[in-house]
Protein backbone atom coordinates (compact mmCIF):
# COMPACT_ATOMS: atom_id res chain seq x y z
CA UNK A 1 0.00 0.00 0.00
CA UNK A 2 1.51 3.07 -0.87
CA UNK A 3 2.44 6.01 2.12
CA UNK A 4 0.21 8.67 2.34
CA UNK A 5 1.77 11.91 3.30
CA UNK A 6 -0.36 15.43 3.80
CA UNK A 7 1.05 16.42 0.96
CA UNK A 8 0.18 13.28 -1.49
CA UNK A 9 1.72 9.84 -2.19
CA UNK A 10 5.18 9.08 -1.60
CA UNK A 11 6.64 7.33 -4.72
CA UNK A 12 6.24 3.91 -4.21
CA UNK A 13 9.40 1.87 -4.86
CA UNK A 14 8.15 -0.74 -6.75
CA UNK A 15 5.77 -0.97 -10.06
CA UNK A 16 3.28 -2.62 -7.41
CA UNK A 17 3.66 -0.01 -5.78
CA UNK A 18 4.14 -1.76 -2.34
CA UNK A 19 7.48 -3.29 -1.32
CA UNK A 20 7.25 -6.36 -3.45
CA UNK A 21 9.31 -6.80 -6.29
CA UNK A 22 10.48 -9.77 -8.31
CA UNK A 23 14.03 -10.51 -6.20
CA UNK A 24 11.28 -10.37 -2.82
CA UNK A 25 9.00 -12.69 -4.16
CA UNK A 26 11.92 -14.98 -5.17
CA UNK A 27 13.44 -14.36 -1.59
CA UNK A 28 9.89 -15.17 -0.36
CA UNK A 29 9.55 -18.60 -2.75
CA UNK A 30 12.67 -19.66 -1.72
CA UNK A 31 12.10 -19.24 1.83
CA UNK A 32 8.87 -20.98 1.96
CA UNK A 33 9.85 -24.14 0.08
CA UNK A 34 13.11 -24.18 2.45
CA UNK A 35 10.64 -24.01 5.66
CA UNK A 36 8.86 -26.95 4.21
CA UNK A 37 12.18 -28.68 3.14
CA UNK A 38 13.18 -28.79 6.38
CA UNK A 39 10.32 -29.50 8.09
CA UNK A 40 11.01 -32.36 6.47
CA UNK A 41 14.28 -33.04 7.34
CA UNK A 42 13.67 -32.44 11.04
CA UNK A 43 10.28 -34.63 11.45
CA UNK A 44 10.91 -37.38 9.16
CA UNK A 45 14.09 -37.60 7.69
CA UNK A 46 16.19 -37.61 10.74
CA UNK A 47 16.33 -39.66 13.96
CA UNK A 48 15.12 -39.18 17.45
CA UNK A 49 18.43 -38.87 19.16
CA UNK A 50 18.66 -42.33 21.37
CA UNK A 51 21.69 -43.88 22.64
CA UNK A 52 21.95 -47.19 24.18
CA UNK A 53 23.80 -47.82 27.07
CA UNK A 54 25.21 -51.14 27.22
CA UNK A 55 26.33 -51.92 30.79
CA UNK A 56 22.77 -50.99 31.89
CA UNK A 57 20.75 -50.93 28.63
CA UNK A 58 19.03 -47.92 29.40
CA UNK A 59 17.86 -45.52 26.63
CA UNK A 60 19.40 -41.97 26.72
CA UNK A 61 19.43 -38.87 25.29
CA UNK A 62 16.77 -35.90 23.85
CA UNK A 63 14.69 -38.40 22.05
CA UNK A 64 11.98 -36.16 19.55
CA UNK A 65 12.88 -33.40 21.88
CA UNK A 66 15.74 -32.81 19.66
CA UNK A 67 13.87 -31.81 16.19
CA UNK A 68 13.30 -28.80 18.47
CA UNK A 69 16.89 -28.01 17.52
CA UNK A 70 16.82 -27.90 13.99
CA UNK A 71 14.54 -24.36 14.32
CA UNK A 72 16.07 -23.41 17.97
CA UNK A 73 19.99 -23.33 16.76
CA UNK A 74 19.36 -21.16 13.49
CA UNK A 75 16.89 -18.93 14.77
CA UNK A 76 19.84 -18.29 17.42
CA UNK A 77 22.26 -17.79 14.51
CA UNK A 78 20.32 -15.49 12.36
CA UNK A 79 19.47 -13.70 15.61
CA UNK A 80 23.08 -12.63 16.20
CA UNK A 81 23.63 -11.72 12.51
CA UNK A 82 20.84 -9.71 12.69
CA UNK A 83 22.39 -7.73 15.69
CA UNK A 84 25.72 -8.01 14.47
CA UNK A 85 24.27 -6.17 11.04
CA UNK A 86 22.36 -3.69 13.37
CA UNK A 87 25.99 -2.39 14.77
CA UNK A 88 27.57 -2.62 11.28
CA UNK A 89 24.48 0.34 10.70
CA UNK A 90 25.22 2.06 13.63
CA UNK A 91 29.22 2.00 13.47
CA UNK A 92 28.73 3.56 9.71
CA UNK A 93 25.35 6.22 10.78
CA UNK A 94 28.55 7.54 12.87
CA UNK A 95 31.09 7.39 10.44
CA UNK A 96 28.94 8.22 7.51
CA UNK A 97 26.01 10.11 8.63
CA UNK A 98 24.01 7.72 6.66
CA UNK A 99 20.32 7.58 6.25
CA UNK A 100 20.89 4.15 4.72
CA UNK A 101 23.01 2.32 7.16
CA UNK A 102 20.10 3.89 9.86
CA UNK A 103 17.42 1.92 8.45
CA UNK A 104 19.86 -1.03 7.89
CA UNK A 105 20.47 -0.61 11.69
CA UNK A 106 16.88 -0.38 12.85
CA UNK A 107 15.26 -3.11 10.13
CA UNK A 108 17.68 -5.63 11.48
CA UNK A 109 17.62 -4.83 15.33
CA UNK A 110 12.98 -5.43 14.74
CA UNK A 111 13.90 -8.63 12.99
CA UNK A 112 16.68 -9.42 15.25
CA UNK A 113 14.50 -9.06 18.58
CA UNK A 114 11.74 -11.55 16.72
CA UNK A 115 14.18 -13.99 15.87
CA UNK A 116 16.00 -13.67 19.85
CA UNK A 117 12.26 -13.93 20.63
CA UNK A 118 11.88 -17.34 18.78
CA UNK A 119 15.41 -18.53 20.36
CA UNK A 120 14.00 -17.75 23.61
CA UNK A 121 10.45 -19.55 23.05
CA UNK A 122 11.86 -22.42 20.97
CA UNK A 123 14.67 -22.91 23.64
CA UNK A 124 12.05 -23.10 26.72
CA UNK A 125 9.98 -25.49 24.45
CA UNK A 126 12.88 -27.57 24.57
CA UNK A 127 13.93 -27.05 27.98
CA UNK A 128 10.61 -28.50 29.27
CA UNK A 129 11.12 -32.43 28.78
CA UNK A 130 15.08 -32.16 28.19
CA UNK A 131 15.89 -29.53 31.57
CA UNK A 132 12.01 -30.09 33.04
CA UNK A 133 11.90 -26.56 33.55
CA UNK A 134 10.59 -24.13 31.14
CA UNK A 135 13.55 -21.30 32.27
CA UNK A 136 16.27 -21.76 33.75
CA UNK A 137 17.69 -18.73 36.30
CA UNK A 138 21.37 -19.90 36.38
CA UNK A 139 21.83 -21.00 33.12
CA UNK A 140 24.34 -18.43 31.98
CA UNK A 141 23.08 -18.41 28.11
CA UNK A 142 19.32 -18.54 29.24
CA UNK A 143 20.36 -15.16 31.09
CA UNK A 144 22.54 -13.84 28.67
CA UNK A 145 19.95 -13.76 25.61
CA UNK A 146 17.54 -12.63 27.77
CA UNK A 147 19.68 -9.37 28.65
CA UNK A 148 20.34 -9.60 24.74
CA UNK A 149 16.68 -9.43 23.58
CA UNK A 150 15.68 -6.73 26.29
CA UNK A 151 18.62 -4.38 25.39
CA UNK A 152 17.45 -4.45 21.89
CA UNK A 153 13.76 -4.18 22.80
CA UNK A 154 15.23 -0.77 24.47
CA UNK A 155 17.13 0.62 21.38
CA UNK A 156 13.77 -0.01 19.71
CA UNK A 157 11.28 1.27 22.07
CA UNK A 158 14.42 4.10 21.97
CA UNK A 159 13.77 4.92 18.51
CA UNK A 160 10.43 5.71 18.84
CA UNK A 161 10.48 8.21 21.40
CA UNK A 162 12.11 11.12 18.34
CA UNK A 163 10.90 12.41 15.74
CA UNK A 164 13.80 14.36 13.99
CA UNK A 165 15.56 11.43 12.00
CA UNK A 166 18.89 12.91 11.85
CA UNK A 167 19.01 13.01 16.21
CA UNK A 168 17.68 9.51 16.11
CA UNK A 169 20.15 8.15 14.00
CA UNK A 170 22.76 9.49 15.92
CA UNK A 171 21.80 8.60 19.47
CA UNK A 172 20.26 5.16 18.82
CA UNK A 173 23.47 4.26 17.11
CA UNK A 174 25.95 4.54 20.27
CA UNK A 175 22.76 2.66 21.98
CA UNK A 176 22.91 0.19 19.30
CA UNK A 177 26.57 0.17 19.25
CA UNK A 178 26.60 -0.71 23.38
CA UNK A 179 24.06 -3.37 22.72
CA UNK A 180 26.09 -5.11 20.64
CA UNK A 181 29.05 -5.15 22.82
CA UNK A 182 27.03 -8.11 24.44
CA UNK A 183 26.77 -9.72 21.68
CA UNK A 184 30.06 -11.80 22.21
CA UNK A 185 29.29 -12.12 25.52
CA UNK A 186 26.50 -14.03 25.09
CA UNK A 187 28.31 -15.78 22.22
CA UNK A 188 31.01 -16.96 24.62
CA UNK A 189 29.10 -17.32 28.15
CA UNK A 190 28.91 -20.92 27.65
CA UNK A 191 32.51 -21.57 27.36
CA UNK A 192 33.35 -18.74 30.07
CA UNK A 193 30.93 -20.18 32.52
CA UNK A 194 31.11 -23.47 32.19
CA UNK A 195 30.24 -24.32 35.87
CA UNK A 196 26.96 -22.26 35.21
CA UNK A 197 24.99 -23.52 32.20
CA UNK A 198 22.91 -26.39 31.25
CA UNK A 199 23.65 -25.57 27.77
CA UNK A 200 26.11 -27.62 26.00
CA UNK A 201 29.07 -26.78 24.32
CA UNK A 202 29.16 -26.32 20.50
CA UNK A 203 28.46 -29.60 19.02
CA UNK A 204 29.14 -28.02 15.49
CA UNK A 205 32.91 -27.38 16.20
CA UNK A 206 33.40 -30.68 17.90
CA UNK A 207 32.55 -33.10 14.97
CA UNK A 208 30.43 -35.55 17.43
CA UNK A 209 27.19 -34.31 14.80
CA UNK A 210 26.01 -37.06 12.39
CA UNK A 211 26.25 -36.46 8.98
CA UNK A 212 22.67 -36.26 8.24
CA UNK A 213 21.93 -33.66 11.58
CA UNK A 214 24.74 -31.77 10.64
CA UNK A 215 22.85 -31.29 6.94
CA UNK A 216 19.38 -30.34 8.68
CA UNK A 217 21.22 -28.36 10.94
CA UNK A 218 23.22 -26.11 8.24
CA UNK A 219 19.94 -26.32 6.02
CA UNK A 220 18.09 -24.85 8.94
CA UNK A 221 20.71 -21.77 9.01
CA UNK A 222 20.51 -21.29 5.42
CA UNK A 223 17.13 -21.40 5.46
CA UNK A 224 16.43 -19.21 8.38
CA UNK A 225 19.04 -16.58 6.73
CA UNK A 226 17.12 -16.20 3.47
CA UNK A 227 13.90 -15.28 5.67
CA UNK A 228 15.94 -12.91 7.06
CA UNK A 229 17.28 -11.82 3.86
CA UNK A 230 13.41 -11.41 2.53
CA UNK A 231 12.33 -9.91 5.43
CA UNK A 232 15.20 -7.04 5.68
CA UNK A 233 14.72 -5.95 1.99
CA UNK A 234 11.06 -5.23 2.66
CA UNK A 235 11.44 -3.74 5.97
CA UNK A 236 14.44 -1.75 4.81
CA UNK A 237 11.81 -0.30 1.39
CA UNK A 238 8.84 0.68 4.32
CA UNK A 239 11.49 1.93 6.37
CA UNK A 240 13.18 4.26 3.27
CA UNK A 241 9.45 5.02 1.86
CA UNK A 242 8.55 6.22 5.65
CA UNK A 243 12.01 8.56 5.40
CA UNK A 244 10.57 10.04 2.00
CA UNK A 245 7.44 10.47 3.39
CA UNK A 246 8.94 12.70 5.99
CA UNK A 247 11.30 14.69 4.16
CA UNK A 248 8.39 15.07 2.04
CA UNK A 249 6.35 16.45 4.51
CA UNK A 250 8.85 18.31 6.20
CA UNK A 251 9.76 19.69 2.15
CA UNK A 252 6.46 20.83 1.50
CA UNK A 253 5.85 22.28 4.98
CA UNK A 254 8.79 24.59 4.50
CA UNK A 255 7.70 25.71 1.27
CA UNK A 256 4.38 26.46 2.92
CA UNK A 257 5.95 28.42 4.88
CA UNK A 258 8.02 30.51 2.71
CA UNK A 259 4.69 31.21 0.65
CA UNK A 260 3.18 32.65 3.82
CA UNK A 261 6.25 34.79 4.24
CA UNK A 262 5.29 37.75 1.52
CA UNK A 263 2.00 38.36 2.99
CA UNK A 264 3.24 38.40 6.24
CA UNK A 265 5.78 40.90 5.60
CA UNK A 266 2.82 42.86 3.30
CA UNK A 267 1.15 42.70 6.46
CA UNK A 268 3.54 43.94 8.67
CA UNK A 269 4.27 46.71 6.71
CA UNK A 270 0.54 47.62 6.35
CA UNK A 271 0.58 47.60 10.29
CA UNK A 272 3.39 49.97 10.79
CA UNK A 273 1.85 52.22 8.25
CA UNK A 274 -1.15 52.62 9.60
CA UNK A 275 0.18 52.57 13.55
CA UNK A 276 2.53 55.49 12.41
CA UNK A 277 -0.60 57.38 10.83
CA UNK A 278 -2.38 57.05 14.06
CA UNK A 279 0.99 58.55 16.08
CA UNK A 280 0.90 61.43 13.78
CA UNK A 281 -2.66 61.89 14.16
CA UNK A 282 -3.92 61.40 10.43
CA UNK B 1 42.62 17.38 34.53
CA UNK B 2 41.49 20.67 35.67
CA UNK B 3 38.52 20.76 33.64
CA UNK B 4 37.71 17.20 34.96
CA UNK B 5 37.79 18.19 38.28
CA UNK B 6 35.87 21.54 38.01
CA UNK B 7 32.65 19.89 36.65
CA UNK B 8 32.84 17.39 39.43
CA UNK B 9 33.06 19.75 41.99
CA UNK B 10 30.55 22.03 40.17
CA UNK B 11 27.55 18.74 40.81
CA UNK B 12 28.52 18.29 44.10
CA UNK B 13 28.61 21.65 45.24
CA UNK B 14 25.13 21.69 43.11
CA UNK B 15 24.13 18.48 45.28
CA UNK B 16 25.81 19.89 49.02
CA UNK B 17 23.41 23.12 48.52
CA UNK B 18 20.39 21.46 46.97
CA UNK B 19 20.84 18.28 49.08
CA UNK B 20 18.50 16.24 46.40
CA UNK B 21 20.46 12.73 46.95
CA UNK B 22 21.27 12.86 50.53
CA UNK B 23 17.62 13.77 51.20
CA UNK B 24 15.82 12.03 48.82
CA UNK B 25 17.56 9.14 46.62
CA UNK B 26 19.16 8.34 49.90
CA UNK B 27 16.17 7.44 52.06
CA UNK B 28 14.62 6.06 48.93
CA UNK B 29 17.46 3.49 48.47
CA UNK B 30 17.04 2.73 52.81
CA UNK B 31 13.31 2.22 51.75
CA UNK B 32 14.24 -0.63 49.18
CA UNK B 33 16.43 -2.27 51.63
CA UNK B 34 13.34 -2.27 54.14
CA UNK B 35 10.98 -3.07 51.58
CA UNK B 36 12.88 -5.86 50.76
CA UNK B 37 12.91 -6.90 54.14
CA UNK B 38 9.19 -7.13 54.72
CA UNK B 39 8.05 -8.10 51.23
CA UNK B 40 10.51 -11.75 51.65
CA UNK B 41 9.24 -11.81 55.26
CA UNK B 42 12.29 -13.60 56.05
CA UNK B 43 14.20 -14.60 58.59
CA UNK B 44 17.70 -13.14 59.10
CA UNK B 45 20.02 -15.91 57.35
CA UNK B 46 17.62 -15.67 54.40
CA UNK B 47 17.99 -11.97 54.12
CA UNK B 48 21.54 -12.83 55.06
CA UNK B 49 21.80 -15.05 52.40
CA UNK B 50 20.36 -12.42 50.08
CA UNK B 51 22.41 -9.58 50.78
CA UNK B 52 24.49 -9.06 47.94
CA UNK B 53 21.48 -8.88 45.51
CA UNK B 54 19.67 -7.03 47.84
CA UNK B 55 22.36 -4.35 47.93
CA UNK B 56 22.88 -4.01 44.53
CA UNK B 57 19.23 -4.24 43.41
CA UNK B 58 18.57 -1.53 45.77
CA UNK B 59 21.83 0.67 44.17
CA UNK B 60 21.00 0.23 40.96
CA UNK B 61 17.38 1.65 41.98
CA UNK B 62 19.13 4.89 43.95
CA UNK B 63 21.79 4.89 40.26
CA UNK B 64 18.89 5.64 38.38
CA UNK B 65 17.43 8.50 40.49
CA UNK B 66 20.92 9.67 40.61
CA UNK B 67 21.96 9.58 36.97
CA UNK B 68 18.34 11.25 36.77
CA UNK B 69 19.48 14.44 38.85
CA UNK B 70 22.89 14.65 37.11
CA UNK B 71 20.93 14.95 33.92
CA UNK B 72 18.01 17.90 35.26
CA UNK B 73 20.92 19.92 36.53
CA UNK B 74 22.32 20.19 33.35
CA UNK B 75 18.94 20.43 31.61
CA UNK B 76 17.52 23.90 33.85
CA UNK B 77 18.22 26.85 32.36
CA UNK B 78 19.83 25.45 29.15
CA UNK B 79 23.36 24.61 30.89
CA UNK B 80 24.15 21.59 28.13
CA UNK B 81 24.47 24.40 26.09
CA UNK B 82 27.11 25.95 28.29
CA UNK B 83 29.01 23.10 28.79
CA UNK B 84 29.26 23.01 24.81
CA UNK B 85 30.61 26.38 24.64
CA UNK B 86 32.92 25.19 27.43
CA UNK B 87 35.63 24.34 24.72
CA UNK B 88 36.76 21.09 27.25
CA UNK B 89 36.44 18.37 24.64
CA UNK B 90 33.63 15.28 24.73
CA UNK B 91 35.59 12.73 27.05
CA UNK B 92 36.71 15.37 29.76
CA UNK B 93 32.91 16.59 30.26
CA UNK B 94 32.05 12.49 30.46
CA UNK B 95 34.42 12.41 32.88
CA UNK B 96 33.18 15.13 34.98
CA UNK B 97 29.93 14.02 35.04
CA UNK B 98 30.76 10.63 35.38
CA UNK B 99 33.14 10.87 38.41
CA UNK B 100 30.50 13.21 40.36
CA UNK B 101 27.81 10.29 39.79
CA UNK B 102 30.31 7.69 41.17
CA UNK B 103 31.39 9.60 44.45
CA UNK B 104 27.42 10.01 44.63
CA UNK B 105 27.08 6.52 44.26
CA UNK B 106 29.75 5.57 46.73
CA UNK B 107 28.30 7.16 49.28
CA UNK B 108 24.71 5.95 48.92
CA UNK B 109 26.56 2.26 49.07
CA UNK B 110 28.53 2.68 52.09
CA UNK B 111 25.14 4.38 53.57
CA UNK B 112 23.64 0.40 51.87
CA UNK B 113 26.50 -1.34 53.44
CA UNK B 114 25.79 0.17 56.98
CA UNK B 115 21.85 -0.72 56.13
CA UNK B 116 22.58 -4.87 55.69
CA UNK B 117 25.03 -5.23 58.46
CA UNK B 118 22.56 -3.61 61.19
CA UNK B 119 19.21 -4.67 59.46
CA UNK B 120 20.39 -8.04 57.48
CA UNK B 121 22.85 -8.53 60.12
CA UNK B 122 24.94 -9.40 57.21
CA UNK B 123 29.15 -9.31 58.00
CA UNK B 124 32.13 -8.89 55.48
CA UNK B 125 33.93 -11.49 55.02
CA UNK B 126 36.70 -9.88 52.77
CA UNK B 127 36.34 -6.39 53.05
CA UNK B 128 39.79 -5.61 49.89
CA UNK B 129 37.49 -8.01 47.84
CA UNK B 130 33.74 -5.77 49.04
CA UNK B 131 35.61 -2.69 48.36
CA UNK B 132 37.08 -3.51 45.06
CA UNK B 133 34.23 -4.84 43.50
CA UNK B 134 32.27 -2.09 44.85
CA UNK B 135 34.43 0.27 43.37
CA UNK B 136 34.87 -1.25 40.00
CA UNK B 137 31.25 -1.90 39.50
CA UNK B 138 30.56 1.80 40.63
CA UNK B 139 32.51 3.26 38.19
CA UNK B 140 30.79 0.71 35.41
CA UNK B 141 27.26 1.90 36.46
CA UNK B 142 28.47 5.47 36.73
CA UNK B 143 30.22 5.74 32.84
CA UNK B 144 26.80 4.03 31.23
CA UNK B 145 24.52 5.76 33.19
CA UNK B 146 25.86 9.37 32.67
CA UNK B 147 25.89 8.39 28.84
CA UNK B 148 22.27 7.29 28.56
CA UNK B 149 21.70 9.83 30.78
CA UNK B 150 22.59 12.26 28.44
CA UNK B 151 20.80 10.16 25.41
CA UNK B 152 17.49 10.42 27.34
CA UNK B 153 17.80 14.38 27.60
CA UNK B 154 14.62 16.04 25.34
CA UNK B 155 12.89 12.74 25.60
CA UNK B 156 9.09 13.12 26.68
CA UNK B 157 9.24 9.84 28.01
CA UNK B 158 12.95 10.47 29.75
CA UNK B 159 11.47 9.10 33.02
CA UNK B 160 10.63 5.44 31.46
CA UNK B 161 13.47 5.54 28.86
CA UNK B 162 15.93 5.38 31.21
CA UNK B 163 15.37 2.48 33.10
CA UNK B 164 14.79 0.86 29.99
CA UNK B 165 17.91 1.82 28.99
CA UNK B 166 19.90 1.40 31.08
CA UNK B 167 19.03 -1.67 33.54
CA UNK B 168 19.26 -4.17 30.75
CA UNK B 169 22.95 -3.20 29.94
CA UNK B 170 23.68 -2.97 34.18
CA UNK B 171 22.25 -6.63 34.37
CA UNK B 172 25.93 -8.27 33.77
CA UNK B 173 27.28 -5.48 35.91
CA UNK B 174 24.56 -6.72 38.73
CA UNK B 175 25.23 -10.64 37.80
CA UNK B 176 28.97 -9.99 38.48
CA UNK B 177 28.56 -7.60 41.70
CA UNK B 178 25.83 -10.10 43.65
CA UNK B 179 28.81 -12.85 43.07
CA UNK B 180 31.58 -10.85 44.04
CA UNK B 181 29.56 -9.98 46.94
CA UNK B 182 28.60 -13.39 47.72
CA UNK B 183 32.26 -13.94 47.74
CA UNK B 184 33.27 -10.79 49.94
CA UNK B 185 30.54 -11.55 52.74
CA UNK B 186 31.11 -15.36 52.89
CA UNK B 187 27.14 -16.29 51.46
CA UNK B 188 27.86 -18.30 48.93
CA UNK B 189 31.49 -20.15 48.08
CA UNK B 190 32.26 -18.58 44.61
CA UNK B 191 35.81 -17.25 43.40
CA UNK B 192 34.35 -13.41 43.90
CA UNK B 193 37.93 -11.98 42.43
CA UNK B 194 37.60 -13.84 38.90
CA UNK B 195 34.03 -11.61 39.27
CA UNK B 196 36.15 -8.60 39.95
CA UNK B 197 37.78 -8.79 37.18
CA UNK B 198 34.57 -9.20 34.75
CA UNK B 199 33.10 -5.83 36.48
CA UNK B 200 36.78 -4.26 35.60
CA UNK B 201 36.43 -5.40 32.32
CA UNK B 202 32.66 -3.76 32.19
CA UNK B 203 34.22 -0.54 34.02
CA UNK B 204 36.68 -0.42 31.06
CA UNK B 205 34.18 -0.86 28.34
CA UNK B 206 31.79 1.48 29.61
CA UNK B 207 33.87 4.37 30.54
CA UNK B 208 35.91 3.79 27.35
CA UNK B 209 32.39 3.95 24.98
CA UNK B 210 31.36 6.80 27.53
CA UNK B 211 34.09 8.83 26.83
CA UNK B 212 34.40 8.35 23.00
CA UNK B 213 30.64 8.77 22.47
CA UNK B 214 29.92 11.79 24.75
CA UNK B 215 30.69 13.95 22.50
CA UNK B 216 28.24 13.01 19.67
CA UNK B 217 25.49 12.54 22.15
CA UNK B 218 26.16 16.13 23.78
CA UNK B 219 25.76 17.59 20.38
CA UNK B 220 22.13 17.19 20.36
CA UNK B 221 20.94 17.26 23.84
Amino acid sequence: MPITTETGVAPPLTDSGGTGSRLTRLLGAVSLLGLAVLLVFAFVLTNPDERVDEASNIVTGQSDAVRLLYVHVPVAVVAYAAFTMTAIGCVMVLWKNSTWWDIVASASAEIGVLFCGLTLVTGSIWGRPIWNTWWEWGDVRLMTTMILFLIFVGYLAYRRTMTDSRMRARRSAVVGIIGAINIPIVYKSVEWWENRTLHQQSSLTDGKLEDLTLFALMLGMIVFLVVYTWLMVHRFRIGWLEHQADTAGLASAIAERRAQAPDAIRNAVTDLRSSAADTRGE
Amino acid sequence: MREIWALTRKDLLIEARAKVVATQVLPFAMVVLILFGLALDADRSTLRSFTPGLFWVATLFAAILAIQRSVSIETSSSAFEALRLSGAPGWKLFAGKALAVAIQLLVIEAALALGVVVLYRSSFADPVLVVTAALAATVAIASAGSLYGVLAVGMGVRDTILPMLLLPILAPVLVAATRAFDDGLGTTAVNGWSWCGMLAFFAVVYSTVGALAYAVVIEDA
